[in-house]
């Protein structure tokens, strides 16, 4: 008896959370021109729609450009990050990885104006690269904190063995330390990049004039009308931010099954 | 093939002294081992020569040349650690011949060495594995080859049959003297394991604290200790301190507890210097104990069996005379002694060793 109920609370807990979503992907396929039930047939007219509206499709290939970009830069630099936290000894190690996780920590609002602020101050106006900046404050904390637990795994004595075989530092990294490494650098990456792909609040603040991304573009969207475009939009920002991580989590295990780490 | 030489070696870490003003010499294609209990410095020491890291002062030399400012990845040397610590994400043939990638050896070459080194270690239909599908004993002789299959000038080793069970241990120890002794290459073992020095060493130092307290062949160290610490930490002993009455060309005269008057003869007793306080090194595998006293010369005291640890071929007894306890490990025909029982200790002096108290 208690284990029907829990089970019926947990299907409705599920319901809450994934109908909305699931409504919205099944009316982007709606045929019918106003968003809402009963559907008046399938229909990819909206996708269409989307696919001429160049609004819609600058703003998406902005999207791309910084998610990539912020993959790209988080990646490096958590890496880099996290080889300097765990491998060497540095003063005031603890202090540097809290201030490095901190932007998780603190209210994303009150990141977002304190750049803007800060930005200001130094008279630096509103610019693409200082959009990518931001985003890669956002994201840097989960690379670093990814490949910091995979680094730690990884025993110093396999790069000791490659040194003493006549690798030099460089080298070992290359050879041995980012292979192991890499379902760490791939996950991190693909949180960098969907982070970077739905993020609004900080974007809102510091995108220069006339710049949308896709979460901008759906919001400006939303303020005149809710049209059937939006839900595919919504659509094609589901399986990106979802599916991306999903092949790329399969493709690290298959990755990791063959060489056996 | 070179030889390694410590010149005043002192490594601290801090205000700890990891190791203190060590100076010692391995010659060319000899096996030595590092011998001491945990955190004598012996690791310390070998990776000091490895170059992973540096000493606080001194100098190391190998082949000749001072080496202290030369990167670990420019020595040549094989390393070979406890965990094996093979590239996980590489096939053994990868594995082994990683070292040759950064030598500008041909690819046939490459492979031809790749399985030779293999084949050295008895294990060439593994080239295609992975690591993760090797056995302790597979991947401890896979590292090996990696090691070796370099050339290089001294092949450092760093606890390498620690992690291995009983019976695979006693196989591997033969297995890497024997490869050892086919290459002639230098070798520095590091181990706490008083048996596998004994065994494979051509010269044992023994350390404690970051000191080296003796250096010599194998029966050297074991015969004549030279410390109390080296005599209790190389195989079972009994030791009772006493005084040296005289000492002269034959040998020492002792008087101890027991035993009474001990002529300990000269070459037993080389680190002895006159009279005055000594301690007397009874291995406990001479101290024979037997139903009725010795007929001749033999020294003898009676004592009472207190314990009696039965290990099949061999028993360890701890017995009992007056004040002092004594162990003794002796081959049995048949049944052990029983506890309680009244026993005669039989001890030949040319089997004992001084040492000054």
């Amino acid at each position: 008896m208690g284990w029907n109920l829990i089970r019926v609370y947990a299907v409705l807990v599920y319901l809450f959370m994934f109908l909305p979503v699931a409504v919205v992907v099944l009316l982007s396929f709606n045929a019918s021109q106003f968003g809402a039930f009963p559907m008046a047939g399938f229909s990819m007219r909206w996708f269409v729609a989307l696919w001429e509206n160049d609004a819609v499709m600058r703003a998406f290939r902005t999207s791309l450009l910084l998610g990539l970009l912020c993959a790209i830069i988080s990646t490096t630099l958590g890496v880099l990050a996290s080889l300097a936290l765990v491998r060497y000894r540095i003063p005031g190690r603890n202090l540097l990885t809290t201030v490095l996780i901190a932007p998780i920590l603190v209210p994303e609002v009150v990141m977002a104006v304190a750049l803007l602020l800060f930005l200001n101050f130094i008279g630096i106006g509103r610019s693409f690269p200082m959009l990518l900046a931001g985003h890669v404050i956002f994201t840097l904390p989960f690379v670093i904190l990814v490949v910091q637990a995979r680094l730690v795994g990884i025993r110093r004595d396999v790069e000791e063995a490659a040194l003493s075989l006549g690798a030099s530092p460089r080298q070992t990294f290359f050879a041995v330390t980012l292979p192991l490494l890499m379902p760490a650098v791939a996950a991190g990456a693909l949180f960098a990049f969907t982070i970077s792909f739905d993020n609004i609040t900080g974007t809102l603040f510091w995108k220069p004039g006339g710049v949308e991304t896709v979460p901008t573009q759906i919001f400006a969207m939303l303020r005149h009308s809710i049209s059937p475009e939006i839900n595919a939009l919504g659509t094609v920002m589901i399986v990106l931010t979802v599916g991306l991580p999903l092949l790329g989590a399969a493709l690290a295990r298959r990755l990791a099954m063959k060489s056996g780490v | 093939m070179g030889a390694v030489s410590l010149e005043n070696i002192v490594k601290r870490f801090g205000s700890f002294t990891a190791v203190e003003q060590t100076s010692l010499t391995i010659a060319e294609g000899t096996f030595t081992t590092l011998l001491g209990p945990s955190g004598c410095g012996k690791t310390t020491t070998l990776r000091m020569i490895a170059g992973l890291l540096d000493p606080t002062e001194g100098d190391i030399v190998i082949g000749g040349k001072r080496v202290n400012d030369v990167p670990i990845h420019k020595r040549n040397l094989g390393l070979v650690f406890q965990n094996y610590a093979l590239f996980p994400h590489k096939t053994v043939a990868d594995n082994v011949g990683f070292g040759l990638r950064y030598r500008k050896v041909g690819r046939a070459e490459m492979a031809r060495r790749v399985r030779e080194a293999l084949e050295l270690v008895q294990l060439p239909h593994l080239a295609g594995r992975y690591p993760k599908a090797l056995s302790g004993g597979q991947q401890q002789r896979i590292a090996l080859a990696r090691a070796i299959v370099i050339e290089p000038e001294v092949l450092l080793l760093d606890e390498p049959l620690s992690a291995l069970d009983a019976n695979l241990r006693e196989d591997m120890r033969v297995e890497l003297k024997r490869i050892q002794e086919r290459i002639g290459v230098t070798t520095v073992f590091v181990t706490h394991d008083q048996s596998e020095a004994l065994a494979m060493s051509d010269q044992i130092v023994v350390m404690s604290d970051g000191r080296v307290e003796q250096m010599g062949a194998p029966e050297e160290v074991y015969n004549t200790p030279a410390s109390e610490f080296v005599a209790r930490f190389l195989g079972a002993s009994n030791i009772l301190d006493g005084r040296c009455l005289s000492r002269g060309a034959p040998g020492a005269e002792l008087e101890v507890p027991v035993f009474g008057k001990v002529m300990v003869p000269s070459a037993r007793a080389p680190h002895l210097g006159g009279e005055g306080p000594a301690k007397l090194v009874i291995r406990a595998e001479r101290l024979l104990l037997r139903d009725a006293p010795p007929e001749g010369g033999a020294f003898s005291a009676p004592a009472t069996v207190e314990t009696v640890d039965y290990q099949g071929q061999s028993v360890r007894y701890f017995v009992r005379a007056g004040e002092v306890q004594l162990q003794a490990i002796n081959m049995i025909d048949e049944r052990p002694f029983p506890v309680g029982a009244q026993v005669h200790m039989t001890l030949r002096p040319q089997d004992c060793a001084a040492l000054p108290g």
